[in-house]
């Protein structure tokens, strides 16, 4: 009997475990999946908690819920890979042999990384709300918070759903509008990118509607620490901006498994140096990674680790069978963009395309418009959840294509 | 005399000044480029446009964190370097492709 061992049962590992537990012969292969705990959380679905939109029971699941009868799951924290020897150590001092390893282990906020974050004002002023604690206790704050300066910040340029932290302003914008306490409140958003967004046309679009809801943006802001007494972000060129509220994106690093087996980038940020084609570790043959525990350059999204699995299916199957891997990821990433009051814009990219204007995912008929806000794409936003916990989680095929297409988009060429 | 490189006919630059062929990059070059933003090069300046050139070479994405990893400067220092964006100002004096952030 050989071993599959797939590390992390989050959207990335879940899926791949349903997906190779149809594509393998169970007779000759044994999946495994280990995670720390038992209880999946819809991520996307934090956003929405603050504002009292979803309660936290609609985010809550138990893992083996999604992991198909035949996979056998271990809860435990995986201490570290040993790739010279092709077996995983986990926390307990068991070991699991693999004949393949995917790596699904996602990354996660370490507020710890900067100065005075993860201090006297945390969860009193200070709220992430990429973590279930500090969704729900940003949605306790809120309620009774009566306004002041808030401000979103991003600590680094590189985390995960890098939309999320604009979408939460603009639902703020809305959420204290609607309390009718929107005079009351100043929104900055600070951002250590150059812009609202990375990419020239959604910046563009972003921007304009960051202006028309009088939301001040202080872009090149990099983040050095945390002022307590005196409420004031630094930066690392001392530039200072006050706060009643802070909403941080902190520092996202990948798992600290991938630190202790020494398999981290250069950055010491933890992703894993993986081929951005293949999705094979640059380091081992036998080993794969997928969703946010990746290096590569696209974004580390739901969505993404939905692409990124039909590839990495194709290519372990191939590697299994000696062939050549000849699936290609694009860098294939589709977001919808929250606006708020109903409202959302969808954006479809790729390595080599940035977002661009248009119908999706057909030309004229779309029904999606790309990069602009419409109640159309918030219902798209809202039945993510049906389809992640439904679809994407049990490794279905979504009508969306895998590889990006120019079908239906606008290029420069055609506006002018 | 100074920016006499700058002026070389042979020499490309893209819209917003960075040197389009990381080839034909010379610490002449380097000195025009960063008196431009009102910076005298020293050593450790070199160090670090060395390492960047290096890595853009070996097609690594760079990052201010990853300078700031690199055990050359930490981030406060690049700052103090290549104030302003230090990354976007180094990459040009560097002689190497404005930095795209990935996403
Ligand atoms: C606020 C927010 C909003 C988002 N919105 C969207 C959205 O609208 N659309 C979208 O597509 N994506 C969105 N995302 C991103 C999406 O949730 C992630 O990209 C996705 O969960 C990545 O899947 P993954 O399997 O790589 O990582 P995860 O789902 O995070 O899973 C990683 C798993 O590995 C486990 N693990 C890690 N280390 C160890 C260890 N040492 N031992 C044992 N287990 C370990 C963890 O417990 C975890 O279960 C959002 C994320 C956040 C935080």
């Amino acid at each position: 009997m050989k071993n599959l061992v797939i590390l992390g049962a989050g959207a990335a590992g879940t899926m791949m475990a349903n997906k190779l537990h149809h594509a393998l012969n169970p007779v000759e292969w044994k999946i495994t999946i280990v995670d720390r705990d038992n209880v999946h959380y819809y991520q996307p679905g934090f956003l929405f908690i603050p504002f009292g939109l979803y309660q936290p029971e609609d985010v809550v699941r138990p893992r083996t819920d999604f992991l198909p009868k035949g996979v056998t799951f271990i809860e435990q924290e995986v201490d570290r890979i040993d790739g010279n020897h092709d077996q995983v150590i986990l926390s307990n001092g068991q070991t699991l042999h693999y004949e393949v390893l995917v790596v699904a282990t996602g990354a996660e906020v370490v507020p710890e990384e900067t100065e005075g974050m993860k201090a006297e004002l945390w969860y009193k002023d200070i709220f992430d709300f990429y973590t279930f604690e500090g969704s729900t206790q940003l949605a306790k704050k809120l309620q009774n918070w009566q306004g002041g300066n808030l401000v979103i910040n991003l600590a680094e340029t590189l985390i995960k759903c890098p939309v999320a932290p604009l979408e939460f302003t603009f639902l703020a914008d809305a959420f204290f509008e609607d309390k009718g306490i929107r005079d009351k409140v100043n929104i900055t958003y600070v951002t250590p990118l150059s812009g609202a967004f990375t990419k020239p046309k959604a910046t563009a679009m972003l921007s304009t509607l960051l202006d028309e809801k009088k939301i001040k943006v202080v872009p090149d802001f990099y983040l050095a620490r945390v002022d307590n007494e005196r409420k004031v972000l630094v930066s690392y060129d001392e530039q200072e901006v006050p706060f009643d509220l802070l909403v941080t994106v902190p520092v996202n690093k990948g798992s600290k498994m991938v630190e202790r087996s020494g398999l981290g980038d250069e950055d010491g940020l933890n992703f894993m140096p993986t081929d951005k084609y293949t999705l094979q570790a640059k380091k081992f043959d036998n080993v794969f990674v997928i969703g946010d525990a990746t290096n590569i350059p696209a974004s580390k999204a739901g969505s993404v680790a939905h692409f990124e699995g039909e590839i990495l299916l194709e290519n372990v199957l191939s590697y299994i069978q000696g062939e050549a891997m000849e699936a290609r990821f694009d860098g294939h990433s589709n977001c919808f963009i929250e606006t708020g009051h109903g409202k959302a814009a969808l954006i479809d990219f790729n390595y080599e395309t940035e977002p661009l204007p248009g119908k999706f995912p057909w030309p004229l008929l779309g029904p999606m418009d790309l990069l602009k806000p419409t109640r159309l794409n918030h219902v798209g936003k809202l039945a993510f959840k049906w389809v992640y916990w439904h679809m994407l989680l049990t490794g279905k095929t979504l009508p969306v294509p895998t590889h990006m297409s120019m079908s239906g988009k606008i290029t420069e060429e055609e506006i002018v | 005399m100074i920016m006499e490189t700058l002026l070389t006919p042979t020499l490309e630059l893209d819209k917003e000044g960075y040197l389009k062929n990381p080839a034909q990059w010379t610490p002449e070059l380097a000195r025009d480029f960063a008196a431009k933003a009102n910076i005298v090069l020293t050593d450790k300046h070199f160090d670090v446009l060395n390492w960047l050139r290096a890595k853009h070479a070996e097609g690594v994405p760079l990052t201010i964190r990853k300078v700031g990893a690199s055990g050359l400067v930490d981030i406060k220092k690049f700052y103090e370097l290549f104030p302003g964006g230090p990354l976007k100002v180094s990459s040009k004096i560097a002689g190497i492709p404005k930095p795209a952030s990935c996403i």
